[in-house]
């Protein structure tokens, strides 16, 4: 192993500039290279003679797990040294600073800790997908670019689910940050993808509150503590939190993964919205659970089981956000009907999905502002409400539908930009009957399907055969 | 260099040739035994086995290749069946190549063998981090490849702490760190026994220094029709479409 590293020396091309950072498991040297621009990252693990062998092991997940990530909610990752000579990972430098010096000026008002929340669950919903589960969400863990997306850092104590757990069997102890670790990584289960909401749950309950939800205990037996007592209200402590907020971060706090959000995409899309988040008796509680319930959940504890791999992989098809697109006035009920039956389907199959019911109310590129006319007004809620009886019959569970009166100028624009914004996995639309209208204007449905980022269902009846 | 490791081939000409038309890229063929035993056409296997050795590649015995020249006195009544019916079917050129097929090969950093390999010839599985650890501990080769058991798994042996098993859930390429020790056992090309009928095998990229788990889908009815032709036992068609 080559010696001490000092600024200005080189190492596999890279020239060192200065030291950036000095951490509990690793530095970070500032460091430049011919065939980069700019300023890169270094990061360097602490190996010595007593140092926890966790630095290794998790040094070599993150040189395992960050060149296989890729997108903007990530550091690029450039290059890794080998640790038979000098270990080390290089990765792209992202400008400003991470969530944590803002912890001196907490609590930050409710409406910035749901955008700041949004940008980071679109941030793990991205992670989750490539089958990586953070597992140290922490407010020094995220940072921000300048287009504004959120990028998660230091992969050490991450999993992949697809690849070997090298920090799974290795020791005994639960790896993580105190104030953020989910019940069930505690209990060393490190698979979940929902545990990184949970730890989603605590930032956004600290940052709204001022406050830690589970305090920092410094030892396993206080950590364990938040199986069975319930945090403090957020609004107990600050009465200007809407209930809805309360609702989304006491979700996430769940101790049970299975009652918490089901993907970080729905919790996007809350956090997004939370004229839409369905109210339960959490959002309005504003003491915690009484006694004897505490006492109860402590010595009736849940038995954690690790999802089984394939579950994991299955969360998104178990549970997708659906749009669906009416075009109410101008389809037939026997269309309306089938795109009942095909939603129902869907419903039936992936129980924790939520559908969106879209329809678009045109408008002309001229009359600007015809919502606030009387006319328009009455217009959208005459759509809404003939969205809600479309979707009466669909019998879904309470909270899994929301309904979305849109105005735009091209309906197919507005639903593709309604995908994009709003994490949607499934679009399911209606295809516009034979007319002269399509032939003019083009398909719709065609141009959904061709731009849309996900899966697209166009529902049509099948015509009678000619003749008959 | 792109090293392709069949294993536990079984007679199965559909599944052999299935995962040889999936490999043609690779560099290097290396068969880990059981050539024969089970399947129906354990000629045109072994010969293209000895095909493949003559053109650069490597073949290692299994105990079903032992048994097919030697008897399989101590095997299961099933397994007998088999490997009696292929004793009659293969000829004595067949089984004198058989015969010369080495219990181990160390190529570079890699061992290649059948079964756990501590003590080669004693054909021991490898199915959990103990049989894991006994390999580690009675070899030294920094990479090594078996089968025998017809279940993909990898194990590993860091510098500091306990083997651990993983079970590869999909074909991502698996970096093997260099600053460890792996045992990669193959699934089964013939007979796969972990669900899914697909034929078993893996690619290894020697620069890249990863391991791919992959799966060729073959005519397993064909393979089917020629085991009930051939009057074996019926479980040994009927197991193959369950990958079981």
């Amino acid at each position: 192993m080559a010696g001490k590293l000092q600024p200005g020396m080189e190492l596999d091309g890279f020239t060192l500039k200065e030291l950036a950072h000095t951490g509990g498991m690793a530095r970070l040297w500032i460091v430049t290279h011919p065939d980069h621009e700019g300023e890169l990252l270094m990061k360097v693990p602490m190996i010595g003679e007593g140092d926890d062998p966790a630095a290794i092991v998790s040094f070599e997940m993150e040189q395992m797990i960050l060149p296989r990530l890729s997108g903007p909610h990530v550091p690029k990752h450039v290059a890794n040294g080998d640790f038979a000579v000098h270990p080390y990972i290089v990765m792209e430098r992202l400008p400003g600073k991470s969530l944590y010096p803002r912890l001196k000026e907490l609590p930050l008002p409710w409406k910035e800790v749901t955008e700041i929340g949004v940008k980071i669950a679109t941030a793990l919903d991205a992670l989750h997908r490539q089958h990586v589960v953070h597992l140290d969400l922490k407010p020094s863990n995220i940072l921000f670019r300048e287009s504004g997306e959120a990028v998660l850092v230091d992969f050490g104590l991450a999993r992949h689910n697809l690849l070997p757990d090298l920090m799974e069997e290795e020791f005994r102890l639960p790896y993580g940050t105190a104030p953020y670790m989910a019940p069930e990584q505690i209990m060393r289960i490190r698979s979940d993808y929902r545990s990184d909401l949970f730890a989603l749950g605590c930032l956004l309950y600290f940052f709204a509150t001022g406050e830690r939800p589970f305090g920092d205990p410094q030892r396993l037996k206080g950590l364990k503590k938040r199986l069975w007592r319930d945090p403090m209200p957020p609004r107990a402590l600050k009465r200007d939190i809407p209930p809805a907020l309360q609702e989304v971060i006491l979700r996430a706090l769940e101790v049970n993964p299975n009652r918490r959000f089901p993907t970080a995409a729905q919790m996007a899309a809350a956090l997004k919205d939370l004229s839409q988040v369905p109210i339960t008796p959490r959002a309005t509680k504003m003491k915690r659970d009484p006694c004897l319930e505490v006492v109860r959940r402590r010595f009736n504890q849940e038995e954690f089981q690790p999802p089984k791999a394939k579950d994991e992989e299955r969360q998104w098809s178990n549970a997708p956000i659906v749009a669906v697109a009416l075009d109410l006035s101008d389809s037939s009920e026997d269309l309306k009907e089938s795109l009942r039956v095909t939603t129902q389907r869907i419903l039936e199959k992936s129980p924790e999905a939520r559908v969106a019911c879209i329809n678009i109310l045109k408008i002309n590129r001229l009359a600007l502002d015809s919502t606030l006319d009387e006319e328009g007004q009455n217009k959208h809620v005459q759509r809404l409400v003939e969205l809600k009886s479309w979707a009466e019959a669909l019998k879904a569970p309470e909270g899994a539908v929301t309904f979305h009166v849109l105005e735009a100028v091209s309906p197919a624009d507005a639903i593709l930009d309604y995908a994009r914004q709003n994490y949607v996995d499934h679009i399911v639309m209606g295809a516009r009957a034979a007319s002269t209208m399509r032939s003019l204007l083009g398909s719709v449905s065609g141009e959904v399907a061709a731009h849309a980022p996900c899966t697209v269902t166009v529902v049509r009846n099948r015509a009678a055969p000619a003749g008959e | 260099m792109r090293i392709a490791f069949l294993s536990d081939i079984h007679a199965n000409r559909e599944a052999f040739e299935a995962c040889l038309a999936a490999t043609r890229d690779v560099d290097r063929i290396v068969i880990l035994g059981d050539i024969v035993g089970y399947g129906a056409d354990p000629g045109w296997c072994t010969d293209k086995a000895r095909e493949i050795e003559a053109s650069g590649g490597v073949v290692i015995r299994g105990n079903h290749d032992q048994a097919a020249v030697a008897g399989g006195a101590d095997m299961n009544p099933t397994a007998r069946i088999a490997i009696e019916w292929t004793r009659a079917m293969l000829s004595a050129e067949q089984k004198a190549y058989l015969a010369t097929l080495p219990l181990s090969v160390t190529d570079e950093d890699r061992l290649y063998v059948h079964a756990e390999g501590s003590d080669p010839a004693r054909w021991m599985y490898v199915t959990d981090v103990e049989d894991a650890g006994a390999h580690f501990s009675g070899t030294s080769a920094r990479i090594s490849f078996c089968g025998h058991i017809h279940l993909p798994s990898l194990y590993c042996l860091p510098q500091i702490g306990k083997v651990t098993k993983f079970v590869p859930n999909s074909d991502t390429p698996i970096p093997l760190l260099s600053q460890r020790r792996w045992l990669a056992v193959m699934g089964a090309v013939g007979q796969p026994r972990d669900g899914n009928p697909a034929a078993a095998y893996a690619v290894l990229d020697t620069v890249r220094r990863e391991i791919r788990y992959r799966r060729a889908p073959y005519d397993v009815e064909k393979a089917q029709e020629k085991i009930r032709a051939a009057g074996l036992p019926e479980s040994l068609a009927s197991r193959l479409a369950r990958g079981h």
